[in-house]
């Protein structure tokens, strides 16, 4: 099971329809349910059919939102941010170099405490030329204030982006939403999902009203004025503190989510096998759907080993993270991006600070895999898992090892 | 869980074919999941999808590598693919072939065969030849995974009107017209 | 927080007028019977301080702040920029 909580006994939500659809439909319903006001997308690999699909909705009357044709990813998140300005709710997606030609209003999207919803359909950054999925596009932003949320499939692509908006409008966040997910492996991948019905929704997330940012005639504003520096570190401060105030609601949305709908996701990360392990691999999105069979795989050979999903990059969970890494004796880590100063992934060096907090610390090794589309195998996960074993035995074994890749 | 990895060209519907096979498993009270795994989208590629189906929801977001089954929508595949790499021992192959069964190259760990023309059935039923349908027929056929029934009802759901009858139809004709050799 | 209060966003509420008349050194006087009301002044004029009177142009000297622009743009050069007195 994927769910962390599966409860359709007492859930409160009628039965939803079982469908067969890929990532994108999930994403794309999931915000039609959500009642946005207004769209605006421009087209990338993986992300079209999300598009093709939103388009299709409002031309046959499905989903009330005004749809604006742009000629760009810096048009269409621009579009957004002047709605959302003027108080609507707003949905787009996009990956790769789209989301690099939006970085210029990506990055002040949350300065200006808007909270959008944007998926990102995560794709490789080129070159060299690549369609497929990895997830260095997301990660190289994740300091541009946004909350970052990766999935594993695509029923929780449609979870949670309903979760999403109610996480974003929280009056303690008022802070833009990345939902994540694989492309290709997830975005194209044809999967078994539930859709709640339009009324439960309607009760779980409620319309938007904003009365932070909002454009009005009546009153004489101007958004955005030239701020000196004193006042400037005062709102910086604010978004920190919103940030770090997302963590619990994070965890509360999700926990409500679980109640009202029957599927809960663990909130900042998910553990699985994890209390009695002593060993452990955190991994991000889909692959770690594969990393449950492995460990499942490695538990029946006699291993004492578990996994961490790591759903939340930003805010990053540190105190869910020493709390799971607490008596492990040796972790890998698989990561699907570098960090190039590093010359390791970029989770490594994040839990590097956690780390530093634990009295006992665990051997950590890194991992890098599944760049550019490449696959994430189970003999990868066979190889990284007795490597983790070795260094859990004392073993001296490179700080990062990149998998599929032969160096003879 | 059976892993079953679909050969085909961009154009040929390998793509829907494989969500309809997951469609139907779930008709049957199944779970599935296909992954599609092509390029720049166009017309011709080479294309491959991976479906798996099994009681349990499916986990695994990853290639298949020793498939059970093999499905080949496009017989010139064949010389360009190696599209019978990895099949276990014993695995299943169907192919749209106009040769008869004993005349199509196989390696040796072939159990059993499904042989279908099914560029023939598709020109004949639909005017067009786009094999998936009819290869699905031969599927149900070839291995028994999936009923008749619920592949109908999948075709029936992802397709509207005219072209779901002819699509019916092309997916009967191909379970009929499927030569099965092997165990 | 002292100086934002409950502002969560960055919005300015408050009008604050910048008195732009103050930085004048020099002022625009349109020269006598030169003038063609073209209204390229007018329309080059930063701060919107020329304005049509009578058979030629004049300043509204409130917000002026002796850029030339007008004097620079006038096709007639019919607009002389002398040095701004102060008692």
């Amino acid at each position: 099971m994927t769910r962390v909580m599966m409860n359709r006994e007492t859930r409160i939500a009628k039965p939803g329809r079982i469908a067969v659809i890929d990532g994108n439909m999930a994403a794309a319903l999931g915000a039609k349910l959500s009642r946005p006001n207004l769209l605006a997308a421009y087209p990338i690999t993986p992300q079209t059919p999300l598009v093709e699909y939103l388009s299709t909705f409002v031309a046959d009357g499905e989903l009330a939102a005004e749809m604006v044709e742009v000629e760009g990813e810096h048009s269409a998140l621009s579009v957004l941010q002047g709605a959302a300005l003027a108080g609507a709710r707003v949905f787009t997606g996009t990956s790769s170099q789209g989301l690099a030609l939006m970085y210029e209003p990506y990055i002040r999207t949350s300065t200006l405490r808007l909270p959008i919803v944007m998926v990102i359909a995560t794709r490789e950054v080129i070159s060299p030329q690549s369609v497929w999925g990895g997830q260095q596009d997301a990660f190289t932003l994740r300091d541009a204030g946004w909350i970052q949320i990766f999935v594993e499939d695509n029923q929780e692509i449609l979870d949670t982006i309903i979760m999403a908006y109610r996480i974003a409008e929280h009056p303690e966040v008022l802070l833009p939403v990345n939902v994540c997910y694989d492309g290709f492996y997830l975005s194209h991948t044809a999967d078994v999902v539930e859709i709640p019905t339009s009324e439960d929704v309607d009760t779980f997330l409620p319309p938007y009203h904003s009365d932070h940012i909002k454009l009005d005639p009546n009153m004489v504003m101007s958004v955005d004025p030239l701020t000196p520096g004193d006042i400037l570190m005062e709102y910086r401060y604010k978004q920190v503190e919103a940030m770090m105030a997302a963590k619990q609601v994070i965890k509360e949305v999700d926990e409500e989510f679980g109640r009202y709908f029957g599927r809960s996701y663990g909130g900042l990360i998910e553990r699985y096998r994890l209390d009695d392990a002593s060993l452990a691999l955190i991994t991000v999105g889909s692959t770690s759907g594969t990393a449950k069979v492995a460990v499942d795989a490695a538990r029946n050979r006699g291993l004492d080993i578990g996994l961490i999903k790591l759903r939340t990059l930003r805010p990053f969970p540190r105190e869910e993270m020493m709390e799971a890494l607490r008596g492990k004796v040796a972790i890998g880590i698989v990561e699907r991006q570098v960090s190039f100063g590093w010359g390791t992934g970029i989770i490594y060096q994040e839990l590097g600070t956690v780390l530093c907090q634990l009295r006992e610390r665990p051997t950590i090794i890194d991992f890098v895999d599944g760049l550019g589309g490449a696959d994430i195998t189970l003999g990868h996960y066979e190889r990284a898992i007795d490597l983790v074993r070795k260094a859990a035995a004392g073993e001296p074994i490179d700080e990062c090892t990149w998998l599929g890749i032969d160096f003879e | 869980m059976k892993e079953i990895r679909l050969h085909g060209r961009g154009g040929q519907g390998a793509v829907l074919a494989s969500q309809i096979l997951v469609s139907a498993a779930v008709k049957e009270g199944k779970f599935g999941n296909a992954i599609p795994y092509f390029g720049f989208e166009r017309r011709g590629a080479p294309l491959v999808a991976f479906v798996r189906i099994d009681d349990n929801r499916i986990r695994e977001h990853t290639q298949i590598y020793t498939p059970d089954c093999v499905l080949v929508l496009d017989p010139t595949l064949v010389a360009a693919v190696n599209v019978f790499q990895g099949l276990k021992e014993g695995g299943i192959v169907i192919i749209n072939e106009r040769k008869a069964p004993e005349d199509v190259a196989l390696p040796a760990q072939v159990g059993r065969c499904g042989v279908l023309d099914a560029t023939a059935v598709a020109l004949d039923v639909l005017g067009s030849p786009i094999t998936n349908t009819p290869m699905l027929g031969a599927f149900a056929a070839t291995t028994g995974w999936i009923g008749l029934d619920a592949l109908i009802e999948a075709l029936r759901e992802i397709l509207r009107g005219k072209q779901a009858d002819l699509n019916v139809q092309a997916a009967l004709a191909g379970y009929e017209r499927t030569r099965v050799v092997g165990r | 927080m002292k100086l934002t209060g409950d502002f969560k966003a960055p919005i300015g509420l408050d009008m604050y007028v910048v008195n732009t008349g103050d930085w004048r050194y020099q002022r625009p006087v349109t020269l006598e019977g030169k003038c063609r009301k073209c209204g390229v002044c007018f329309l080059f004029c930063p701060t919107g301080s020329r304005y049509e009177r009578g058979d030629s142009f004049d300043t509204d000297l409130r917000y002026c702040k002796g850029c030339g622009l007008c004097a620079n743009e006038c096709g007639a050069q019919a607009i002389a920029m002398v040095p701004e007195v102060r008692e």
